[in-house]
C-alpha cells in the first residue's frame, strides 16, 4: 500500500471528483470532498516522510519503466509542495459549505465541489509528475476547473474575469506545449530525468533556445510576473470567497514550482541563468512588480482586489529570492511560498467571513468592523501584520532569509529594496485598520454580527499557523533547506 | 498549407461569424488532410471530428445566441500584433536548427520511439501501435485527457445550467414541432442515416486496435449523431428521449470506468494501469485493459459533448422565448 501513496495522492481526488454527481446532496458531497482532502493531507504527510528518509520516490505508471512510460517522482520539493497544497485545501474546504451556500445557488453546488475537486487534483498531477506532457495534461486540469470556479462568482463580472483568465491562461498553456513540444524533437524524450541528461548535447542550438524561451513566458503567465499579472487582480477579486483563498493560497505557488522544477531539474542551472539574461531579467522584474503592485493596492476601493495586488508582490519577492541564485536564496523562495500561502489563505477566508455577513468587501463597508465583528477583523490586521513582515509571524521569517540571501550574495541594494517594499505593505495595511477601528459604522448596518464559528475557526486555524511557525521556524526552514539543497544537488 | 493560411487569413477578415463558423470547419478540415500527408493518421481522425465537426457544431449553437455580426471593434491592436510577430519569428528562429522533416536520425526517431515500434507487438499486441502508446505506455495522459474533458462538461454545467420549469418545457417543445415540421426531406433521409453514424461509431470504438481510432473518435461520432437528431426532431423530443440526469451519471461512469481499471490493476498487485496483471496471460491482459478503458473514453467524451450541446441550446431556447413573450 505504502508503494502506492505517490499515485494515490492524485487518485484519490481524481476518482473521488466523478463520485460527487452520485451523491445529489450538497451537504454530503461537501462531507465527501472534506474527507478526500484530509486523507490527501494525511497521504503528503506520509510521503514527506518517506522522502526525507528514503529520498526521491519514483512510481512507474502502467508498470512502464523510465522514458517508455510515464513515471511519478517524488523528491524533496515535491513532497513539500504537495504537503502546502493539501493542507490548504484541506482547511479553507472546512469553511467551504457555510460560505458557499451564499454565494453560490443550490442546484451549482455540487458542480463547485467537484469543480474544486478537480483543480486540486491538477495542482497534485503537477508536482508529482516527472513526465513534461503530464505537466501539460494536469496543467490544464487545474486550470480549466480553476476559469469555471471563478466564473461561478456571484458579481457579473467575475464571467468577464473569469473570460481574461481564461484567454491569458490558454496563451500560457500554449506556449508551455509549444517549449514542451520544441524539447521533444531535439531530444526525442518526454521523461525530465532523461531530459535532464540529453539537453546538453543539444543546448547550442536554436530549438532548445526557442523552447526554453516559450516555456518560460509561458510559465510567467501562470505566475502572474509583472508584467504578465493583468488577469490576477480581477480573477480573486470576483471568484467565490472560497476559490480566492484556494487559487491565493496554491495556485501561484505551483506555478513557481514548475518555474523551479524546469530551471534546475530539467535544463540545468548553468544552462537556465545564461541562455537568457534571466537572473538579471527576474530581479528586475520581480522588484518592479513589488513596487507597481504594491503602489497599486493602496490605491484600491475593494479589499479583494487590494490584496490581490499585494499576491503579485509577494510573487515578486519569491522571484527575486529564485534569481539570487543562491542556495539560500532558493531556500528564501521556497520559504515564501509555505508562508505566504498561510497569509494569503487566513486574509482570503477572512474576506469571505466578511462577505458573508455584509456580502460585500469595498473599503467603505468596512466602517466600524472593528466592533463589531472584532475577531475576523482581528484575523485580517494578524494576517496584514504577517504580510508586512512583523515578528513573530511567518512574513518575518521569509522576509529576514531573503535579505539575507541577497546580503550573502553582496547585493546590497536588493536587500534594501525588499525592506523599502514592506513599508508600502504597512501602509495599505494600515488603510483597512484606518477604516474598520477608527471609523464610525454605516448607519443602518447595526445588525452586523461576528460571523459564524464554521468560518472563524478555519481562519484563527491558519492565524495561529501564522504565527506558530513565526515563532517556531524549525518545521518550515529545514524543510525549505532540505529542498533547496537538493536541488543544488548537495547533500544535506 | 496554402489552403490553410488563406483561410485562416479569411477567417480574421470576415465579419460575418456564421461565415468564420463554417470557415473554421474547412480549417479544421483542411489541417486533417495536411495531417494524413504527413502519415498521422489518427490524429488526423481526431482533427477531422472534432476539429470539422463537432466544433464548427458549437460555434454556429453559439452564434445563434449571439447574432450574426461581429461589433466593429475600434482600437486597433498593436501590440497583440507585436506580440504575434515576436512569437512568430522565435517559431521561424527555432526552425533553423531543428532535424530535416522526415530524418531517420532525428533524435525523436532515434530514442524512444524504436522500442514502441520494435516491442510494442510482442509487449501488448495490439496492431495499432499509436493505440499502444496512447492506452498503455502513456495510458495516463490519456486518462487525464479524458478528466479534461470531463472537466469541459462540468464547467459548462456549473455555468450554464438552471432549474427549468415545466411550463416553460412544454411551451417550447410545442414551438419546436411545428417548426421542424417542414424539413421533410432532411428528416427522413437522416432517419435513415442516423442508425449508420451510430454503427460507424461503434466500429471505430473497438477497431481502434486495428486502424485509425478508438474512443475519443468514436464518442465524438455517437454525440454527433444524437445531436442530429436533437437538432431535426426538436430539443423537446430529444430531451424526452434523453435523460439529462442519465447522461450526467454515465459521463462520471466513462471516467470512472477508465480508473476503476487502474484501480483493479492496483489490487492485482501492479501499478496503477498496469493491465499485464489483469489477466493470466500479460498479452491477454493488456488486451482486456485497452478495450474497457477505450470503452470508457468513448462514453465519457460522447456524454460530456452531449451535455455541452444541450446545456447552449437550452440556452438559445430560454433566450428566444423571452424574444418571444417581450413581443
Amino acid at each position: 500500500m505504502l508503494a502506492h501513496l505517490p499515485v494515490l495522492q492524485v487518485l484519490l481526488p481524481l476518482m473521488a471528483a466523478p463520485l460527487c454527481l452520485f451523491l445529489r446532496r450538497p451537504y454530503l458531497v461537501w462531507i465527501f470532498t472534506l474527507i478526500v482532502s484530509g486523507l490527501a493531507f494525511l497521504i503528503s504527510i506520509s510521503l514527506l516522510q518517506q522522502v526525507m528518509v528514503s529520498g526521491t520516490l519514483v512510481y512507474e505508471m502502467g508498470g512502464w519503466s523510465g522514458p517508455w512510460g510515464i513515471e511519478y517522482r517524488i523528491d524533496k520539493l515535491s513532497a513539500f509542495l504537495l504537503l502546502i497544497i493539501t493542507a490548504m485545501s484541506t482547511v479553507i474546504l472546512l469553511a467551504a459549505q457555510t460560505s458557499i451556500q451564499k454565494e453560490i445557488p443550490e442546484n451549482r453546488q455540487i458542480y463547485f465541489y467537484i469543480l474544486y475537486l478537480f483543480s486540486f487534483t491538477g495542482m497534485l498531477g503537477i508536482v508529482s509528475t516527472g513526465d513534461v506532457f503530464n505537466v501539460f495534461v494536469f496543467l490544464e486540469i487545474s486550470s480549466l476547473s480553476a476559469y469555471a470556479l471563478i466564473a461561478l462568482g456571484k458579481d457579473r463580472r467575475a464571467l468577464w474575469a473569469a473570460y481574461q483568465y481564461l484567454i491569458m491562461g490558454t496563451i500560457g498553456a500554449t506556449f508551455i506545449l509549444i517549449g514542451i513540444g520544441l524539447m521533444y524533437q531535439m531530444t526525442g524524450t518526454l521523461n525530465m530525468d532523461d531530459l535532464a541528461r540529453r539537453l546538453p548535447e543539444v543546448a547550442q542550438t536554436r530549438t532548445v533556445f526557442a523552447a526554453f524561451a516559450f516555456f518560460i513566458v509561458g510559465v510567467c503567465l501562470k505566475l502572474a510576473l509583472f508584467p504578465l499579472h493583468l488577469w490576477l487582480p480581477n480573477a480573486y477579486a470576483y471568484a467565490p470567497s472560497i476559490v480566492t483563498a484556494f487559487l491565493a493560497a496554491t495556485a501561484t505557488k505551483v506555478a513557481v514550482y514548475l518555474l523551479i522544477r524546469f530551471t534546475f531539474s530539467v535544463f540545468d542551472l548553468s544552462f537556465s541563468f545564461t541562455a537568457l539574461p534571466l537572473q538579471t531579467l527576474f530581479v528586475i522584474l520581480g522588484l518592479i512588480g513589488i513596487f507597481v503592485a504594491s503602489t497599486a493596492a493602496i490605491y484600491q476601493k475593494n479589499v479583494k482586489h487590494l490584496f490581490a495586488y499585494s499576491s503579485i508582490a509577494q510573487v515578486g519577492y519569491m522571484i527575486v529570492g529564485y534569481s539570487i541564485g543562491t542556495t539560500m536564496g532558493l531556500m528564501a523562495t521556497l520559504l515564501h511560498l509555505f508562508n505566504h500561502a498561510l497569509m494569503k489563505s487566513a486574509l482570503f477566508l477572512a474576506l469571505g467571513a466578511v462577505m458573508y455577513r455584509i456580502g460585500s468587501v469595498q473599503l467603505s463597508s468596512f466602517h466600524g468592523l472593528g466592533r463589531q465583528m472584532p475577531f475576523t477583523m482581528a484575523a485580517i490586521v494578524a494576517g496584514g501584520l504577517s504580510l508586512i513582515g512583523v515578528p513573530l509571524t511567518v512574513g518575518f521569517v521569509s522576509k529576514w532569509y531573503l535579505v539575507l540571501a541577497a546580503i550573502e550574495n553582496g547585493w546590497w541594494p536588493v536587500a534594501v529594496l525588499i525592506l523599502l517594499g514592506s513599508l508600502l505593505a504597512i501602509i495599505y495595511v494600515w488603510r483597512i485598520v484606518e477604516v474598520a477601528y477608527f471609523k464610525e459604522p454605516v448607519a443602518g448596518t447595526d445588525g452586523v454580527r461576528e460571523a459564524p464559528m464554521a468560518l472563524l475557526m478555519p481562519v484563527w486555524l491558519l492565524v495561529g499557523a501564522n504565527i506558530y511557525f513565526g515563532v517556531d521556524t524549525r518545521f518550515s526552514v529545514d524543510m525549505a533547506q532540505a529542498a533547496a539543497r537538493s536541488l543544488f544537488g548537495v547533500s544535506p | 498549407m496554402t489552403f490553410l493560411i488563406c483561410v485562416a487569413v479569411a477567417i480574421v477578415r470576415v465579419k460575418d461569424l456564421f461565415a468564420v463558423a463554417m470557415l473554421s470547419g474547412i480549417y479544421g478540415l483542411l489541417s486533417a488532410s495536411l495531417f494524413i500527408t504527413m502519415d498521422a493518421v489518427d490524429v488526423a481522425f481526431t482533427e477531422a471530428s472534432v476539429g470539422a465537426g463537432i466544433s464548427t457544431l458549437l460555434m454556429l449553437t453559439t452564434v445563434a445566441m449571439t447574432g450574426r455580426t461581429e461589433h466593429y471593434v475600434r482600437h486597433k491592436p498593436l501590440l497583440a500584433l507585436l506580440v504575434v510577430f515576436v512569437t512568430g519569428a522565435l517559431l521561424i528562429y527555432a526552425t533553423l536548427d531543428m532535424p530535416y522533416f522526415g530524418d531517420v536520425l532525428a533524435p525523436a526517431n532515434l530514442h524512444v520511439a524504436p522500442r514502441y515500434i520494435q516491442d510494442s507487438m510482442r509487449e501488448i499486441g495490439v496492431d495499432n501501435i499509436v493505440t499502444s502508446v496512447l492506452a498503455s505506455y502513456r495510458a495516463f495522459d490519456t486518462f487525464g485527457e479524458v478528466v479534461v474533458i470531463f472537466t469541459a462538461g462540468i464547467g459548462v454545467l456549473a455555468l450554464l445550467s438552471f432549474t427549468r420549469r415545466p411550463e416553460d418545457d412544454a411551451e417550447i417543445s410545442s414551438d419546436n414541432i411545428s417548426m421542424h415540421e417542414q424539413n421533410m426531406i432532411v428528416r427522413i433521409v437522416s432517419k435513415i442515416l442516423i442508425p449508420f453514424i451510430l454503427l460507424f461509431a461503434l466500429y471505430v470504438q473497438f477497431h481502434g486496435d486495428f486502424g485509425p481510432g478508438g474512443g475519443f473518435q468514436a464518442g465524438v461520432i455517437f454525440a454527433a449523431a444524437i445531436i442530429l437528431y436533437a437538432m431535426l426532431f426538436g430539443m423537446g423530443v430529444a430531451r424526452r428521449a434523453i435523460n439529462q440526469t442519465f447522461v450526467q451519471l454515465f459521463a462520471a461512469v466513462g471516467v470512472l470506468l477508465y480508473g476503476m481499471v487502474g484501480v483493479a490493476s492496483m489490487l492485482n498487485g501492479g501499478n496503477f494501469l498496469d493491465y499485464n496483471v489483469l489477466s493470466e496471460d500479460p498479452v491477454a491482459g493488456q488486451h482486456l485493459g485497452i478495450l474497457i478503458i477505450e470503452l470508457g473514453v468513448g462514453i465519457a467524451v460522447a456524454m460530456v459533448v452531449i451535455i455541452i450541446f444541450f446545456n447552449f441550446a437550452d440556452r438559445i431556447d430560454i433566450s428566444k422565448h423571452k424574444a418571444d413573450k417581450k413581443i
